[in-house]
């Protein structure tokens, strides 16, 4: 078996097993950082298409994590006030229906990436980082202006949405949701990776001139991977919220962005399971540094630095060395 | 049809015409008045010192390179406003004179992207590319054609200079283009290498023409049907072997006189 395997089915039991053993000792509190790792886990693996696959530097995820957490926000909003969205031309009610959440935070962030795409695409380098940065920012103030939900302070959900057949309120089954929808969309991106398009959007990468001359358009490559990308971390972000059962403006800020980032960086960017080993360790350390010191980003900066100048392959990249890119 | 460079209106028709290139970066004409075709089962081979404006004009043919003015027809349509992806689908079979390949990539993946671009697209999400037995049978033949089936899974940034030659030869064939614009493609590759390279393209020129930039004289004399010799952006002058070898102007401007025996 190869170093990565092994590797990633080590990184993939961790969750579960952390959650259970925290669910054996009665600690609730794990368990909901496991699920908080999980959902960050996937929000990392969407932007791990971009970035790891697509080589599309984008500071703009947060824009999709918000729009999913906002999804959330308004429908449950809408459903606990009994006040519809809209009654004309039709009828749109709130819900509180998980998997009809999740599906109108995917369409939704896919739609904005398309928009958010199509144009920053156009650009590269550092002025595609700062578009899409300027997206993220759009956003950012205008859910802040917004007083319809909440503006400034957010939207506080009282009851967790529910999903047919489950007790969501139950950490460890709300863990197992979040877990279950990590396992499949990890399962969906290796087959991207190894598909048709994956070989292509990785080639667009490493050299966009090769592309053009079998008559591949890297900007349609690019453009179908940010949108699969987006509409990944769309879903994360409604997890995010119903894991708080709140939603704020901070959830469109630059710094969201950065940090999905960095778990991407710290775990190995393009590796699958990259993104697993990244949040893990950032909720790891959020924890362990932040109870010695509420400076704790200092030590965060300080481990990141050390990943980018020692260890370019992140966790993954150094313990299962190089890559081997499809097999 | 005229044909601009008048050697032989009988001839096979034009599969690729060129008209009045011009290309000027600042005071250099990189490219001046260029007009030149292409015919079907020919090897038009394009020769002159270095700087003269090869590499650019194989960019404006492949459409990398935007013309100043001019017009490039290929296979009975005008294709100056077309992207490098549209003439690439068009079938312009294009090799680079620096080896522009997927580095991290192995060579058999490599050749797969041409089968892909061939097959028309790659916006399949699911089913693993490299389980695609028909793809990889095209790309295996590819490889054995160009001699590198041996080297199919090494990683390309591990393949020498002459190999990865072959390698991007190997890619354009995939592709089953109706023309090969082949840029330098013996460089590096030894002399046994740039025998068994000329005996391969001497076969191919039946499958489609190629227009050739070479340096190897020894290659260009022994394939070309027809040679055009290119300085300061200019063609001087354009004819068989003999004609070339023979014409003062080429002899003065390019050859040096006392290299030609």
């Amino acid at each position: 078996m190869r170093r990565e395997t092994l590797l990633n089915i080590v990184l993939f039991a961790l969750l579960p097993a952390t959650a259970l053993a925290a669910w054996m000792l009665d600690e609730p509190f794990i368990i909901t950082l496991a699920t908080k790792a999980a959902i960050l886990a996937l929000a990392g693996v969407g932007l791990n298409i971009a970035l790891g696959l697509g080589g599309l530097i984008s500071f703009g995820h947060a824009a999709f994590f918000g729009l999913g957490g906002y999804a959330m926000g308004i429908l449950a909003s809408h459903a606990q006030s009994y006040a519809p969205l809209m009654e004309s031309p039709f009828l749109i009610e709130g819900t509180k229906s998980m998997p009809v959440i999740w599906l109108v935070a995917i369409v939704t962030s896919a739609l904005a990436a398309l928009a958010i795409g199509a144009l920053s695409l156009r650009t590269s380098g550092v002025y595609f980082i700062m578009v899409t940065l300027a997206f993220g920012q759009m956003l950012f103030y205008f859910t802040i202006s917004w007083p319809a939900y909440g503006g400034e302070d957010g939207l506080s959900i009282y009851v967790r949405n529910g999903f047919p057949g489950l007790n969501t309120l139950d950490p460890l089954t709300f863990f197992g949701v979040a877990f279950a929808v990590l396992a499949l969309v990890l399962w969906g991106a290796g087959r991207l990776a190894k598909s048709a398009f994956g070989l292509a959007l990785s080639a667009a990468r490493q050299n966009p001139e090769r592309v053009e001359t079998v008559g591949l358009a890297p900007y349609r490559l690019r453009l179908v991977a940010f949108v699969i990308s987006g509409a990944i971390t769309g879903l994360a972000g409604a997890l995010f919220a119903d894991l708080n059962r709140f939603v704020s403006p901070t959830m469109f800020s630059w710094q969201t962005s950065g940090e999905i980032m960095v778990f991407v960086i710290l775990g190995g960017v393009g590796r699958l399971f990259g993104p697993v080993a990244g949040a893990a360790l950032f909720i790891l350390l959020e924890h362990v540094l932040g109870g010695l010191s509420e400076f704790w980003h200092i030590y965060l900066g300080l481990i990141l630095l050390l990943v980018v100048l020692f260890a370019r392959g992140g966790i993954v990249g150094t313990i299962a060395g190089r890559e081997v890119a499809h097999d | 049809m005229t044909d601009p460079v008048g050697q032989n209106p009988t001839a096979e028709p034009a599969i690729l015409q060129l008209k009045n290139l011009r290309k000027s970066f600042g005071a250099l004409k990189a490219t001046d008045d260029v007009s030149l075709t292409l015919r079907r089962g020919e090897i038009h081979a394009l020769i002159g010192p270095n700087g003269a404006g090869k590499s650019t004009l194989m960019r404006q043919i492949a459409g990398g390179m935007k013309s100043d003015s001019g017009t490039v027809h290929f296979a009975g349509h005008d294709v100056t406003p077309l992207s490098t992806v549209a003439r690439a689908r068009a079938g312009l079979g294009r090799t680079f004179q620096i080896s522009s390949l997927a580095m991290e990539y192995t060579v058999l993946q490599n050749v797969m992207l041409g089968a892909l671009g061939h097959e028309g697209g790659a916006m399949r999400f699911f089913r693993p590319v490299m389980a695609r037995t028909d793809l990889i049978e095209q790309a295996m033949q590819a490889l054995q054609r160009v001699g590198l089936e041996n080297h199919a899974a090494k990683r390309t940034s591990d393949l020498s200079h002459g190999q990865r030659r072959q390698l991007e030869v190997a890619v354009a064939l995939t592709l089953s283009p109706k023309v090969f614009l082949m840029d330098e493609p013996m460089a590096g590759l030894g002399a046994s290498g740039s025998k068994r390279m000329t005996g391969f393209l001497d076969g191919l020129r039946s499958e489609a023409p190629i227009l050739l930039v070479e340096h190897d004289m020894d290659a260009v004399f022994a394939l070309a049907d027809r040679i055009s010799v290119l300085v300061y952006g200019r063609i001087i002058a354009s004819g068989t072997a003999e004609q070339i070898k023979a014409d003062p102007v080429v002899r003065e401007a390019y050859l040096g006189a006392e290299d030609v025996a």
